[in-house]
């Protein structure tokens, strides 16, 4: 995550005197002890990550592969059913990481001020991080029921008239799912944010409130600039789990109606079950491409900005 | 002025309560009310208090139920949360150690590819051959070794944060002594990293037993389903018995929740480890 302290740490150590000798460092620190998880680590995540390139070419039954060229992508990007996952994809990372931060920021704001029964409040808001997304996805799924469900329920009795399809309108079925992953991911972000601001140096406020300042004024000038690091960590983080997610929406709609909550992950699974293998792998790569051309050089330029504070 | 701030600490925090309340505790205590009840009050999926009380028939009916497929299913949960995150902590605290003291050609390739492990989504279908050559589809080993491979990464950026902060005379100490590279490592290092890696383990142990998508590409079949994915096939088959299915989700969800209960300073430290740096 941390791409530019880890530089920057490194730096610093070429300047250290090594004065055990490189000897030393032979003899303590062999090497080889990169090997175990290295060997696992190439075999079952670079290896098959660099075979996806050549299998993402070709018609592929698992015993025989034929290249095909651009077919693969040429239909990814043709039949509608399968072009519509990348713009829910995106839509997807997109908002659950901004509804994080906003909200996530708020939640930390109150949390970190006075307020009573402060200890149950982040307790409360952080439990769901740790919940199964399956258990999450089939109680949300009761509860979202369009006719016999709570949420309607209540709405009946506040609005009168039959609540909407949460998860069976075509047109809101993303949303919802997005709804329900702000739910289950709010409270990691509220702690991040809670980590940020504690690290804020009490002086800071103390001068401000000496000066006068109200609490608006605080929050522009001194925790929302100083709080930076954790915004930076919120959006990657929630970025990168927002745009490869899968288990949230295979559990509450896998992908339905239609396809109109479909993102690439569950593309992927869908066109693994269908025995397009080949397909399949060429959803991978597209995922592969969109995550890594969003979020590394976003996390660089938030590192850059980072320093420059 | 002080009772303004009296007062808003009071109203915030009721605010606070009740908001959060009905937001985060309601669905919590809506499973709980379902598991609780019979079939037929179960159906209706209102939120209601169970009139005829029966979680522990219930519980005893899921555990029973498919030929105790759910005790199987926890004993393959545990062998693969312990065993994976077991190695995650000991490969991955290898690495961390050589990353952080030695300066080697070898680092910038090591943290490109740890960077890569935190962001690149994993090629299944690739992955998929790959492990059918090895013999390694289709099989417990085989999974707990891809849960260790989409973990490292993590641990080792947590790790190598706090190997730095060990002083390296403590090893030259140790060298002196005539401990060699290995018992440098496990007698001293290790011991050493006690609280860094109760905090990896725990919030290791969080996704990977919470882990649905893995097991579904990687292990698929009931026989040797993880908790997760007999809960996941519990509700295609069936549909009918509400109670059941919500019983199930609280029992697979309630182990997750005494570990926090436990263990809240850590899981905070390790989630948390990205946002300060330093």
């Amino acid at each position: 995550m941390s791409v530019g302290t880890d530089l920057r740490r490194a730096n610093s150590r070429v300047g250290r005197a090594s004065h055990p000798g490189a000897n030393f460092a032979k003899h303590a620190y062999p090497l080889w002890f990169y090997l175990p998880a290295g060997i696992i680590f190439l075999t079952l995540f670079i290896v098959p990550t660099v075979l996806s390139f050549y299998f993402a070419f070709t018609r592929w039954t698992l015993f025989d592969s034929w290249f095909i060229g651009f077919d693969n992508f040429v239909q990814f990007f043709r039949e509608p059913s399968l072009i519509g996952s990348l713009t829910h994809t995106l839509v997807y990372g997109v908002l659950t990481s901004g509804l994080k931060v906003v909200l996530g920021m708020l939640l930390a704001v109150a949390l970190t001020g006075p307020v009573i029964a402060r200890g149950y409040l982040r307790s409360v808001t952080f439990f769901p991080v740790l919940l199964s997304s399956v258990g999450v996805g089939i109680t949300f799924k009761v509860l979202l029921d369009p006719y016999h469900g709570v949420v309607n329920g209540v709405w009946s009795a506040v609005f009168g008239g039959d609540g909407p399809g949460w998860l069976t309108d075509p047109k809101l079925a993303l949303y919802s799912v997005i709804g329900i992953d702000v739910w289950k991911g709010l409270g990691l972000a509220t702690l991040i944010y809670i980590a940020g601001i504690m690290a804020i140096p009490a002086e800071y406020f103390e001068a401000a409130r000496v000066d006068g300042a109200g609490f608006w004024k605080i929050f522009r000038t001194i925790i929302l600039p100083l709080s930076f690091p954790a915004t930076s960590t919120v959006i990657v983080l929630s970025l990168i789990g927002g745009l490869r997610s899968f288990d949230l929406i295979w559990t509450t709609t896998s992908g339905g109606p239609g396809w109109a909550s479909d993102v690439i992950a569950s593309v992927i699974y869908k066109q693994y079950q269908a025995g397009f293998y080949g397909l399949s792998t060429a959803g991978n790569v597209v995922l592969f491409i969109v995550v890594t051309a969003i979020v590394y050089p976003l996390s660089r330029w938030l590192n850059k900005r980072e320093a420059e504070l | 002025m002080n009772q303004i701030r009296l007062s808003s600490r009071w109203l915030i925090g009721i605010i606070g309560i009740l908001v959060t309340t009905v937001i985060f505790i309601i669905p919590f205590v809506f499973v709980f009310t379902m598991a609780a009840k019979d079939e037929k009050a179960a159906a209706s999926l209102r939120f209601s208090w169970p009139e005829n009380f029966r979680l522990w028939q219930n519980v005893a009916d899921v555990f029973a139920s498919r030929n105790h497929m759910l005790i199987r299913a926890f004993v393959n949960s545990g062998i693969l949360t312990v065993c994976s995150v077991a190695l995650m902590v000991v490969l991955g605290a290898m690495v961390a150690f050589v990353l952080d003291r030695r300066r080697s050609k070898l680092n910038p390739l090591v943290n490109g590819l740890i960077l890569a492990g935190l962001i690149i989504p994993p090629a299944v279908v690739p992955t998929i051959w790959v492990m059918q050559t090895l013999g390694l589809f289709k099989t417990l080993v085989g999974l707990i070794l891809i849960e260790v491979s989409y973990g490292l990464s993590f641990t080792i950026l947590i790790m190598r944060a706090f190997v730095h902060t060990i002083p390296r005379e403590i090893d030259e100490a140790a060298v002196v002594d005539g401990a060699g590279p290995l018992r440098l490592f496990f007698r001293v290092i290790l011991p050493l990293l006690r609280s860094v890696i109760v905090t990896v383990i725990v919030v290791q142990s969080i996704f990977v037993f919470n882990d649905f998508q893995n097991p579904l590409y990687f292990l698929p079949g009931d026989a040797n389903a993880t908790v997760q994915l007999t809960l996941y096939n519990f509700q295609s088959q069936q549909r009918s018995s509400y109670n059941l299915l919500f019983t199930d989700i609280l029992i697979i969800t309630l182990p997750m929740l005494i570990l926090y209960i436990f263990f809240q300073k850590q899981i905070v430290a390790g989630m948390t480890s990205g946002s300060v740096k330093g």
